[in-house]
Formats: C-alpha cells, sequence, structure tokens
C-alpha cells in the first residue's frame, strides 16, 4: 500500500520510534525502581520521619511593657494566666467540642457565640481563645478530658494587672482584646488573646509598649506534640513606660475624693512633671483587661458620675472666679486700673441694662482684697474695662483655651471666646453683658481640671511657659530640679506679686473672713512652720439662676438635685514664697462652693506632697516596701 | 472487516462524514483519559480536605470541557490541521510574545494571559504547536533530504524562538518539555545520529554560559538537587517533605484523605506540582503504579496510532504528542521523587490547572485525529494527493 519512495522513511521511522519507545520504557522503569525505594526499601525511615519531623512556626507574642511611675512603682504589670484555647480546624464538630467543655468549665451562651464568631472569621488553623483565668482545678479537669476534646488546648499567657486598681485606671487606661477594626496585618493582632491597648497611656504608647514578635520552629509529630525546638527568635519585649505619676499622690487624692464625682491635676511648676491625674469615680481596669459582663458594662456607663470619662482632661468646666487669675493680670498689663484703686461694692453691679449681683456687699476693695474676697462687682468692671480680648489672650498665654500636649484620648481644648469666637461659631455680636460673664469665669469660659493646674503653676513659677508632662523624657534625666528649659510667658514679677498677694489672702487672709481659711496648711515642725498655700477659689453655677432666686437669695445646696448643684473649683500653689507643686481641685455639684469643699481637699493633697516631695526626695525604702507588698489576687 | 471495506476506500480518500468519523474515534482511549481524570477529582478533593471547593469541581468541569474539545478536534480533516499548523504555531509564538513583554512591564515572571474565564499559558499551548509546525515541516521531506544541513536551519529556528521566549519568563520546565518534544521530532524524521552527537557535546560545553544565565532561584534548586541537605529548611524542603510523604505512604498507602503530610501542609503546591506525592502517600506505590501503568498505556495507544499512520505528518504529529505526553509526566514524577531537581512541570490530567488541561486535551485530540485519518492519502507539502 505504501509508496516506494516512501517506505525507506518508514522503515527509518519504526527503527526510531521502537528505539525511543524503548528508552521511554527504560525511563518509566527508572520511576518504578525509585517508587519501590522510596515506597518499599525506605518505608519505615520515611515513616519515622514523617512522624517526627514536622516542622511548624509559632508566633510568640512578646511580653507588654510594664508602666511605672516616676520611682518604679508598677501601675500595670504583666500576670501569669491558664486559658483554653481551641483550634477549630482540628476540632471535628466546634459546637460538640464547646458543648463538652461546658460539662468542665461554665461557658456563658453569649461566649460561646463569640467562639464560634470568631472561628468563622479566622483561618481554621488559627487557636481561638475560650476560657481564660483558669483555676488549677478547671485547667487539671481540662486536661484530664482532654482526649474528648480535640482541639482544646492550654495554654500559658500573660495578662494585664493593674496592681493600683481603681487608682489610676483613667490616667493609664486599659487592654481590651483587638477590634476588627483594629486589624491591620500586623500576625501578632491574629494571635489568641492578643490585647492593645484602648483608653489613656495603654493606648497613647501602644506600639511601644507592644514589642516585637518573636517566632519559635517547632518540630511537632504527626499528632502536634512538640519533639523539640529547632530555632527560636525570642522578638522584643514592649519597652516600659515610666509615668511622672507618685503613685502614692495618686493614691492618697483619689482616696481624700471618696465619693465625690471630682477631678485632681498635681503639677511640678518647674518641670510640669504631673505628680497625680485622678478622675472620680473610678473603675477597676482589671474588669476590662479580664473582659466586663454586660452587667458590669451597664453599672459603669449608665452612672450620673460618669466613672468612664476622665474629667481631668475630658471635662471641660466653667472655671468660675479661678478664672480671675488671667483677668487680673490682664488689667494689670493693660493698665486699667492701678492695683492701689479701690472700687466700691454695694452687692449689685449695674451696666445699661444689665444688672450683676456680687455675692456679698463688700464695699470698697482693692485689687488683693478683690481677689482675696473674690469680689465678683470689682471683676465686672475691670473686664467691662478690658474687653474681652484682652481678656482671652491673657487666658491663652497661661495654658486655657488648647490642648496640653500631654495626648491623652480624649482631652479637651476647652474655650477661651473672644469677639470673632462668637461671630464665627454662633453668628452673634459679642455684647457687653458677655464679657461681664468672663470676667467671673463664667458664661462661655470652659477649661479642663488640667488647663487649671498649668494655670496656676504658671502664675506660681513666675510667669514661666511650664507645660504638663506625663511621661519622664529619658531615664538619665534623674536629677531633682532638672527640668525643661521654659519659654517666659513676659509677666512683670509685679503684676505676679500682686496676684499672689491676693492668692495668698484667699487661704491666709486676716482674721479668717476669706472662703478657704479652713485650708492653712497645718505644719508644726520648725522648719515648715511658716509654710503657706495660696489659691484661688471659684464656684461655678451650671444651670441659669433666675433673678427671683437671686433676690432670694443663696439657697442651700442640699434642697437642690445633685446635678443642679453648683461646681466647687479651687486651684493652689505651695509653699506660697517658693512655689513647687500647683493643684486644680474640681467637685462636681458639691455640696458648697470652692472654699469650703474643694480647697480642703487641695490643703489635705499638699500637705502629704510636701511630705513626700517627690521631685525632690527619692522614695523612701519603707514606703516601697508596703506597696509591693500588694498581692495581685488569684 | 471485510464489510468495512467501503469504508477504508473512502477513508483513504479522506471525504468522511461526521458521524462516520465518531465511530471511527477510538472510545476505550477516551475512557482510559476519563480514569485517569479521575484520579485527579480524587486527589483534588482529598487536597482541599474533602471538598469538592475550590479544586476538584473546577478541574471537573475543565475536563468536560476539553472532552468535548478532544473530539471537535479529532473531526477537523487532517490535512486542514496541516494547512494551519504554521498559523497555529505562530498565533502561540504571538501570545508568548505578548506574555513576555507584559510580563518585563509588570516586573515579574508572567505567563498567562488572563481571559477572565480561564488563564491562557501560552507556553503550555507551545507544547502542541512546536509539534504540529515541525511535523508540518517535515512531511515529505526524505531521509536524504535530512542530509542536508540547510533543511535542517528552519526547523532549528522554529525551535530556538519559543524556547528562548519560555526561558526568558523563566519557566525552565515547559522550556525543557518543548526541546525534547522537538529533539524527537528531529530525530524520528531522520535527522544524522552524528549531528545529535556534535550537538550534545556542544550543549554540555555550554553549560558554563548557561548556569551564568540562570536566575538565582533556579541555581538553587540545581544546587538544592545535587545536595538536598544543603539547605533543609529551604530550597531542599520541598523535595526532603515530598520524599518523606512518599516513602511514608508505604506499599498500600495512609488511605484516602488520611495523608498527614499533605494534610498538615507539609506539603507544598500540593493541588498542582506535588499532587503525585499526595496520591503516593495516601494511596501507596499500588496507586502510583496503577496511575502509571494507565500513562503507559496512553503511550502504548499513542505509538501504535503512529505506527498505523500511512501519512509521514500523523506519524510524526502521533509520535510527538506522545513523547510530549511522557516527558509531562515523567518530569513530574521523577521531580518529586528526587529524580530531577523541582522544576513546575504539571501532571497530565491531574494537576490543578486550567491550560494544562485544556492543552493536554488538545493534544490528545490531534492524536485521535490521526487515529480517524490514519489512511488518508496526503500529498508531500498538505492537500489531496494526486495519485
Amino acid at each position: 500500500m505504501m509508496v516506494n519512495r516512501d517506505s525507506e522513511w518508514v522503515r527509518m521511522f519504526n527503527r526510531r520510534a521502537a528505539v525511543l519507545a524503548g528508552g521511554q520504557a527504560v525511563l518509566v522503569s527508572t520511576l518504578v525502581g525509585r517508587l519501590y525505594y522510596l515506597q518499599v526499601v525506605e518505608s519505615k525511615r520515611y515513616a519515622m520521619l514523617a512522624e517526627d519531623n514536622r516542622i511548624n512556626m509559632q508566633l510568640l507574642p512578646p511580653p507588654r511593657g510594664r508602666i511605672l511611675d516616676r520611682f518604679g512603682q508598677p501601675l500595670a504589670v504583666n500576670q501569669q494566666n491558664f486559658r483554653v484555647l481551641i483550634v477549630p480546624e482540628q476540632a471535628r464538630a466546634l459546637g460538640e467540642t464547646l458543648e463538652a467543655l461546658s460539662r468542665i468549665i461554665t461557658l456563658s451562651e453569649f461566649e460561646r457565640e463569640r467562639i464560634k464568631k470568631e472561628a468563622s472569621r479566622k483561618r481554621g488553623f488559627l487557636p481561638v481563645t475560650v476560657h481564660e483565668n483558669l483555676t488549677w482545678e478547671e485547667m487539671s479537669r481540662i486536661q484530664v478530658n482532654a482526649p474528648d476534646l480535640p482541639g482544646v488546648s492550654i495554654d500559658l499567657g500573660l495578662t494585664r494587672f493593674y496592681p493600683q486598681q481603681e487608682n489610676a485606671a483613667h490616667l493609664l487606661g486599659y487592654v481590651a482584646a483587638v477590634d476588627e477594626a483594629d486589624l491591620n496585618g500586623d500576625p501578632l493582632l491574629q494571635l489568641p488573646g492578643f490585647r492593645i491597648g484602648k483608653e489613656g497611656i495603654e493606648k497613647v504608647y501602644d506600639m511601644a509598649l507592644r514589642g516585637k514578635a518573636g517566632a519559635s520552629q517547632i518540630e511537632v509529630n504527626a499528632f502536634g506534640r512538640i519533639i523539640r525546638e529547632l530555632e527560636r527568635n525570642e522578638g522584643e519585649p514592649g519597652a516600659d513606660v515610666v509615668l511622672t505619676i507618685d503613685e502614692r499622690i495618686q493614691h492618697y487624692a483619689a482616696e481624700r475624693l471618696g465619693g465625690e464625682s471630682a477631678s485632681v491635676v498635681v503639677m511640678d511648676v518647674h518641670t510640669g512633671d504631673l505628680l497625680a491625674l485622678v478622675s472620680n469615680p473610678s473603675y477597676d481596669a482589671n474588669a476590662f483587661s479580664r473582659g466586663l459582663t454586660s452587667d458590669e458594662w451597664k453599672a459603669l456607663s449608665t452612672n450620673d458620675h460618669k466613672p468612664l470619662v476622665n474629667k481631668t482632661v475630658a471635662g471641660q468646666y466653667s472655671p468660675g472666679s479661678t478664672f480671675k487669675l488671667a483677668v487680673t493680670l490682664a488689667a494689670l498689663e493693660n493698665q486699667v486700673i492701678s492695683p492701689e484703686q479701690t472700687l466700691s461694692c454695694n452687692g449689685r453691679y449695674v451696666l445699661g441694662n444689665y444688672v450683676k449681683r456680687c455675692h456679698k456687699v463688700h464695699g470698697a476693695v482693692n485689687m488683693t482684697r478683690a481677689i482675696s474676697l473674690s469680689c465678683d462687682s470689682y471683676f465686672y468692671e475691670i473686664a467691662r474695662r478690658l474687653g474681652v480680648d484682652k481678656i482671652a489672650a491673657m487666658a491663652r498665654r497661661l495654658g486655657l483655651g488648647d490642648v496640653s500636649g500631654i495626648g491623652l484620648p480624649g482631652e479637651q481644648r476647652g474655650l477661651v471666646p473672644t469677639e470673632a469666637w462668637k461671630k464665627s461659631v454662633r453668628n452673634e455680636k459679642w455684647s457687653p453683658g458677655d464679657t461681664l460673664n468672663v470676667g467671673i469665669g463664667q458664661g462661655d469660659v470652659l477649661a479642663t481640671p488640667l488647663q487649671l493646674a498649668v494655670m496656676a503653676a504658671r502664675v506660681a513659677n513666675g510667669g514661666l511657659g511650664v507645660k504638663p508632662r506625663l511621661v519622664r523624657p529619658a531615664l538619665s534625666a534623674e536629677g531633682p530640679d532638672e527640668g525643661p528649659v521654659l519659654p517666659s510667658l513676659g509677666i512683670p514679677d509685679a503684676h505676679l506679686a500682686i496676684l499672689k498677694q491676693g492668692m495668698f489672702d484667699v487661704v491666709n487672709g486676716p482674721g479668717g473672713t476669706t472662703t478657704a481659711s479652713k485650708a492653712r496648711l497645718r505644719f508644726k515642725e520648725p522648719d515648715r512652720r511658716d509654710w503657706t498655700m495660696s489659691g484661688k477659689t471659684g464656684t461655678a453655677a451650671v444651670r441659669r439662676i433666675s433673678i427671683a432666686e437671686r433676690e432670694a437669695g443663696a439657697r442651700d445646696p442640699g434642697e437642690l438635685p445633685w446635678h443642679l448643684r453648683d461646681n466647687a473649683l479651687f486651684v493652689a500653689f505651695a509653699p506660697s514664697n517658693q512655689p513647687r507643686y500647683a493643684i486644680a481641685v474640681v467637685v462636681d455639684h458639691a455640696m458648697g462652693g470652692g472654699g469650703v469643699i474643694a480647697a480642703p481637699i487641695a490643703r489635705d493633697i499638699m500637705e502629704r506632697l510636701l511630705d513626700l516631695d517627690p521631685s525632690r526626695k527619692p522614695r523612701a525604702d519603707d514606703e516601697q516596701v508596703a506597696t509591693t507588698a500588694v498581692v495581685p489576687p488569684a | 472487516m471485510s464489510d468495512m471495506g467501503f469504508l477504508t476506500a473512502r477513508l483513504r480518500r479522506g471525504d468522511m462524514s461526521a458521524v462516520e468519523k465518531l465511530w471511527q474515534i477510538s472510545w476505550s482511549f477516551v475512557l482510559l483519559l476519563c480514569i485517569i481524570a479521575s484520579f485527579g477529582f480524587a486527589m483534588l478533593y482529598s487536597a482541599a480536605h474533602g471538598s469538592w471547593q475550590p479544586w476538584a469541581f473546577p478541574q471537573l468541569a475543565r475536563f468536560v470541557v476539553g472532552i468535548a474539545l478532544l473530539i471537535s478536534v479529532a473531526l477537523i480533516d487532517i490535512r486542514t490541521i496541516m494547512r494551519y499548523a504554521y498559523a497555529f504555531y505562530i498565533a502561540v509564538l504571538v501570545l508568548l510574545i505578548v506574555v513576555d513583554v507584559n510580563g518585563v512591564i509588570g516586573g515579574g515572571a508572567r505567563r498567562w494571559i488572563d481571559l477572565g474565564f480561564i488563564n491562557l499559558q501560552p507556553s503550555e499551548m507551545m507544547k502542541a504547536g512546536i509539534v504540529l509546525a515541525l511535523a508540518r515541516y517535515f512531511q515529505g521531506i526524505s531521509i536524504d533530504d535530512m542530509g542536508n544541513p540547510l533543511v535542517l536551519l528552519m526547523p532549528v529556528v522554529m525551535l530556538v524562538v519559543p524556547f528562548g521566549l519560555i526561558l526568558i519568563q523563566p519557566d525552565l520546565g515547559t522550556a525543557g518539555v518543548i526541546v525534547m518534544g522537538a529533539v524527537v521530532m528531529f530525530f524520528l524524521a531522520g535527522m544524522r545520529i552524528w549531528k545529535f552527537i556534535l550537538i550534545g557535546v556542544a550543549g554540555l560545553s555550554a553549560i558554563p554560559i548557561a548556569w551564568s544565565m540562570l536566575r538565582e532561584y533556579q541555581q538553587n534548586r540545581v544546587l538544592t538537587f545535587l545536595n538536598p541537605e544543603r539547605d533543609p529548611l529551604g530550597a531542599g524542603y520541598h523535595i526532603l517533605q515530598s520524599k518523606i510523604a512518599l516513602g511514608s505512604g508505604g506499599l498500600f498507602g495512609k488511605g484516602f484523605m488520611q495523608g498527614t503530610q499533605s494534610y498538615l501542609n507539609f506539603l507544598p503546591e500540593r493541588q498542582t506540582d506535588f499532587i503525585f506525592t499526595m496520591l503516593a502517600e495516601e494511596l501507596g506505590m499500588v496507586g502510583a503504579l496503577s496511575l502509571l501503568s494507565l500513562y503507559v498505556i496512553v503511550m502504548i495507544y499513542g505509538f501504535a496510532i503512529s505506527f498505523r499512520a500511512r501519512h509521514q505528518f500523523g506519524r510524526l504529529v502521533a509520535a510527538g504528542i506522545t513523547s510530549t505526553l511522557f516527558f509531562y509526566f515523567f518530569i513530574n514524577m521523577a521531580m518529586v521523587m528526587g529524580l530531577i531537581p523541582v522544576v513546575g512541570v504539571p501532571l497530565p490530567l491531574i494537576s490543578y490547572g486550567g491550560t494544562a488541561m485544556l492543552n493536554l486535551m488538545f493534544c490528545a485530540g490531534l492524536l485521535m485525529n490521526v487515529w480517524v485519518h490514519r489512511d488518508v492519502q496526503m500529498a508531500a507539502r498538505g492537500g489531496f494527493s494526486e495519485l
């Protein structure tokens, strides 16, 4: 059939194709031989290798950095805790395994839902935390029942512990589980039970505290049992954050406030170191670290004393008469009145249609007397002479109306109103009556307790622009009195002397006529007997007071519902002649004015402060022992 | 066969109807392919821990499309295929250039064109393209003509151009398969043996130059192959783990879906290049040999078709396709067994991958086409014979 001239080619092709097929057959038989070698001859060896030689990578969460007070006292540390994890991929049926687990430990319906949700969100081989803070008994019971609990494992983890419990909760903030919104591709965040800072210092310094993840390469056998560790990279533990806070002052101030809704800010007037930043009432940050129950959350979030708000930076108050510090300095700078000149107070102040009342009939008052008696009539008049913008300029120089720079979450700017501000925000013309209100720290003026403390500190230190500081810059800058170089605010010493005399008289005025005379320092030792505190009270109305009410005279605050009572404020510094510390106390809706309620609190804290003198004295050892003896709850 | 005499005469003329051609298709061969592919579906199902998604079902769907492709290709008149062999080759060549240029712009190795429903991989298509083009060229060239070096110049160019284009992608495995396929074509077409020896010597002496042209990761693969202990956690890890998986499978395997090595993710690419490892781990040497035997039967079919064809083109196409198929599974299996360096060559009909599957079914269609048209008379340069 084949054409002749092709037959030669066909013979050649058949010959060569046969050679080719033969070659391929040889190659196939090498495959067979290799299979035989691997799967029969060497099978046992490889079977053993398969059992033992399985390499796994595990991410090692770095221990979170501690938060310490200025003397190294722990404010936030890590504590070991046992927890149950479940790897959804290894648990044949997640629901059944959880059911079996709930017969050993209590698992709420809510927890089970959370676990299922988390399991569906993560990749199947990533463990999910089932329950934390196991007791020894629970742990051993789970381990005994391990064969019935596929995919369940026990893990030794670190949880955040706040030894001060409620005392610095707002300041420190807390750590909590990672939300979906926090996920940014960092594999650390995927680790079961990983916590990140959600508030306060924990949030601001989260990245530094967090550290870098390490990794461990381990060999596991076919059942996931760890054979040995091949390589371990520890990562970097989080850095410690050292605060300027003195835990003793913080603790004392919090106790002194008792059940009041109040805040205290204590500051070194030279360095700006914040020694205490107390917002009351508080909460136990440990509860957040372990996870709040819904009842606990409800109790915290609905409390009218607002325990979740850090009032020291997020609370905006009418500064009331404490604002007169700024008005006084503005009046002296702009020479609208001479300090000796007296004005007459007959209990009311009339300007056109405006009729303003003073809280008393003071008669003839000069500047220092006006400050010490907190005569509103006097300040109405000098405010009118100044105009609001000049007051505002001085208030800003003293640190009001802007954030402090310490960076705590939720910090508010406060408000220093000007004519331009009212025009642009409210589209209303500034009225002379507004100026009168500003003159006594009411109306639109708002300040945070932190800002009030800064204002007092700037007056106390001789007009230097000190800025509050919450974190110690570097450990080397440990020496006493070693603070930042402060810019001058350009306020003449003579002006400050007049203001300080007035503030001295507020507390130590002759005849005990002043409202805050009960707040004198009580040192008995010869070298400290003449130490005094200077301050300024404030009592700020939180409601509009009708003319009729004014005519009827002051009412007993006990007659009013809590939320309508006045706020009591007090700013102070001490010692008067050589100031070291400034303090601001704000008590919300107090049972009395700044002199009656806030000043004694400030006095007590100031005495403790001068006793301990944390800016100059190292911490005594007996105190240290007392605090470290706090045993964390099991 | 006597009552089929009229058919044989018509077969020779090549004017069969489509129904007659369908009758001629070797359905046992198609069944054989189905059995091999079923191994693949089962392993992909197991690779996904007992799920049809994400691999087994798409693979099944592609196989069904592939069967349709096989039948359609088998029914085309072989002379039409021969007429368009160069056109097909050039079209694939253009696609290769497009991919290379895009890859350069994209800043990395890019081997495919995204058509939306399928990622077209021109280097994969070139495996069939080079066989068709060379068979077309050698059709009608006698042994005497093969002695003339000028006759060999053109097909060498036809090989070198796509080889270079694929090598720079870089895709060492596919480039190798194409060269080997082409060498087989030259050999079967009657190139003198001493020329092979000459080229072989020249090739060996060019190894140092070729070495310097390899990317670092490719060099590492070769070095690691030569000494796997060199880097037990790096590049050698895959080979080592693959051998452990194979060896621990033993004679009868760990059982379907019971492969611990693959289950615990110790196997890289278990759905594509290392699927044979998984099969051998789970089904043991028995399963691995079964699959190997099926491939050998496919080879026997291929060579039988080649011997049976009455025209040079058909013989060359059938033998070329069969050899290409052989290189596919041989390289893949030898790689996972640690006989040759790790190169990315899929296991035919089993590894997950769209283009590879369709290309293989296309090749199988060409093989069937030769079978259906085995008796067609062809002129030296294609078209109808003037006998």
